[in-house]
């Protein structure tokens, strides 16, 4: 977008919105309107020499810069014409259209009713009425045995409760008991996860919901501070999803039905050889890489580290064994 | 800065629009807006349609029209109050709520944006956006796949595209001239479904297979999306089918736990096992290969009873591994 087209849009924001009030102050301006508030100085000094255009000056519209530079605050008059903000465009809207739909798919049943109506409103103010946001569909996965365990967890985080979880962990092919201090509930992928400080682990963890075999509420209140203080969410995301740093690089081979690994389990780099493709990737739990080659066998071949590799022989020769002589 | 002047002018030519109530001429604007006084013909002719275009960009709807039909000089040009500004929305204290949730949805920044400025919209008519009530769920919506920001502007605006696309396995990728219907997200991935105009059908395409850029293969607005067109259908023929067939699995006692959490029964097994001790479950399935694949990634602690074809398939895996290159 032109540097003067998006200048505009926000000028046909800010003049309605001062005008629906009397005096307001900078940061505030700011902070309503998600843009700083040194940018907000600048749009109201190119503002200053717009106007009904005319002979001369025209008619200008005014902008108390005494204020702005004495009490810090922004008013703005003589700009009737601009008491309204600009419609939604049919993208804006799709995009809003979209975010409430995840939501409402994410949401147990008994909100339906308040963001549906949100929907219904949006989508009437919107230029096309929202229809460009039926060309978009939202699936979620599937929330049915999970919103239990949802609804438990997001009582315990309002009530700052400790937790108690029963999880499997499908690397080690293993459920777990462990007392929790939930920290945020949140989807990534398409799949929910909850955040928590792990008092078996010692440490911050995620738990994918539909992993979650059972979930208590304790009477314990949790130990650990208030979460999310200060941190975006991308940089949870990113302290999430990123592996841990003692995680071990391993490189693994994939022939043609294996080749959908590629697609599916986050890497580092692919590159394609005479035997196949070839990945780079990081492995925090080396059985979950074991089992991983395992269930592509025999597409997928462990390059590197070579004591997986010849541990994945090892498995391989004693399922064969347990099918008895061929 | 030029950048401000034009702003400004950009600013002043949509309020003279806005403010008339009959359709401004061309030789109308050039004299009352000061940044067209000065130019030539030629230079004020190339200003002022690059002019409309920014506006009409921004959701401006820009009408042209003449009250004197036989004179094509007088044709004019207006910005309809009605149709320029946002109708009137009220949201109650909960659904501005859901709102400040829905603006956190899009991980996209693309797409965030175009959330952001619908937002900025709604603070400007007087919508009181709460970035922190209700205790629900946050999804998140992201889109990591390179070519989703041009399709997402291609489906909005009904333009045909073309891009390289590699099917699942296939080693090279294949030029597509494809009809964008719709987006799909699916378990955290996005789908493109849409008319594929060589093959002469619909298809659906995975993004992460698109292969470097999308092109644009014709106009905005070229095309129209059939009436019928059930994008969550479609969407339910990505998600795992109905099982059709139940498999009989022996299992050590203790593990297997992804199987043992489908399984329809569990009991003791009889009859001829591999030496230990040994439980048969019956596990239901829809697709024997996703089943041997599953049963592969246990290694020696699953072994399949019947049906015989996913036995030998086992069996026939697991020897290629064995016997493969190390």
């Amino acid at each position: 977008m032109s540097s003067a087209r998006a200048q505009l849009a926000r000028m046909l924001a800010l003049v309605p919105y001062l005008q629906r009030r009397e005096a307001v102050p900078l940061e505030e301006v700011a902070r309503d309107l998600g843009v700083s508030a040194d940018q907000v100085v600048r749009d109201l000094n190119v503002l200053w020499f717009c106007g009904l255009p005319g002979l001369g000056m025209g008619d200008l519209i005014e902008v108390d810069m005494d204020a702005l530079d004495g009490e810090g605050v922004v008013r703005v008059s003589n700009a009737d014409y601009l008491s309204r903000p600009l419609r939604l465009r049919a993208d804006e809207a799709s995009a809003l259209l979209v975010a409430l739909q995840t939501l409402r798919a994410t949401t147990p049943a008994d909100q339906h009713g308040v963001i549906d109506s949100v929907i219904g409103k949006i989508a009437a103010a919107a230029e096309d009425g929202g229809a460009h946001a039926d060309q978009v569909a939202v699936q979620v996965a599937d929330a049915g045995a999970e919103v239990e365990v949802r609804d438990r967890l997001e009582r315990a985080l309002a009530d700052r409760r400790q937790v108690r979880l029963t999880y499997h962990v499908p690397s080690r092919d293993e459920v777990t008991e462990r007392v929790v201090d939930p920290l945020g509930l949140l989807v990534h992928d398409g799949r929910a996860y909850l955040r928590a400080w792990c008092h078996l682990a010692g440490g911050e963890r995620r738990f994918r919901l539909d992993r979650v075999r059972a979930a208590v509420v304790l009477g314990s209140t949790v130990s650990s501070p208030r979460p999310d203080a200060g941190a975006s969410p991308a940089e949870l995301d990113e302290a999430i999803f990123t592996p841990a740093p003692e995680a071990g690089t391993a490189r693994l081979l994939l022939a043609g039905p294996a080749r959908w690994v590629a697609d599916y389990v986050p890497h580092e780099g692919a590159r394609e050889t005479d035997e196949g493709l070839e990945v780079t990737l990081r492995v925090g739990d080396p059985r979950w890489l074991e089992r991983l080659v395992l269930q592509c066998a025999p597409h997928a071949r462990v390059l590197e580290p070579t004591t997986v590799a010849r541990r994945v022989r090892e498995l391989a020769a004693a399922s064969l064994e347990l099918y008895g002589p061929a | 800065m030029a950048s401000d002047e034009k702003t400004e002018r950009l600013l002043n030519l949509l309020i003279t629009l806005l403010v008339s109530r009959t359709y401004v001429t061309k030789d109308r604007l050039r004299v009352v807006i000061e940044g067209y006084r000065d130019l030539d013909d030629a230079a004020f002719e190339k200003k002022f349609e690059r002019d409309k275009d920014e506006l009409r960009a921004l959701g401006v709807p820009i009408e042209i029209g003449s009250h004197e039909p036989y004179f094509d000089d007088a044709v004019g040009y207006r910005v309809r109050p009605d149709a320029f500004a946002l109708p009137d929305i009220e949201l109650t204290a909960d659904e501005a709520a859901v709102v400040g949730l829905a603006a956190r949805v899009w991980q996209h920044a693309g797409l965030a944006a175009r959330t952001g400025d619908a937002l900025r919209k709604l603070t400007a008519a007087g919508v009181e956006v709460d970035r922190s009530a209700l205790d629900i769920a946050q999804p998140r919506l992201d889109a990591t796949e390179p070519a989703f920001a041009d399709l997402w502007d291609a489906t909005q605006r009904r333009m045909p595209v073309t891009f390289a696309y590699r099917r699942s396995g296939a080693a090279e990728a294949s030029a597509r001239t494809v009809r964008p219907w719709g987006l799909v997200s699916s378990q955290g991935r996005w789908y493109l479904a849409g008319f594929d105009v060589d093959r002469d059908d619909t298809r659906i395409f995975r993004l992460s297979r698109i292969e470097g850029a999308v092109r644009r293969a014709g106009r905005p607005g070229s095309f129209t999306v059939p009436d019928d067109l059930d994008l969550r259908s479609l969407t339910r023929t990505l998600l795992p089918t109905e099982p059709v067939a139940e498999a009989r699995l022996l299992v050590r006692p203790g593990a297997g736990l992804g199987l043992r959490a489908r399984a329809s029964e569990v009991r003791a097994a009889t009859g001829a096992t591999p030496p230990g001790e040994w439980e048969e479950l019956r596990v239901p399935y829809a697709r024997e290969d996703a089943l041997v694949d599953e049963v592969l990634s246990y290694g020696p602690v699953v072994v399949v009873r019947d049906p015989e074809s996913a036995r030998a398939a086992v069996v026939r895996r697991l020897t290629s591994v064995v016997e493969g290159p190390a």
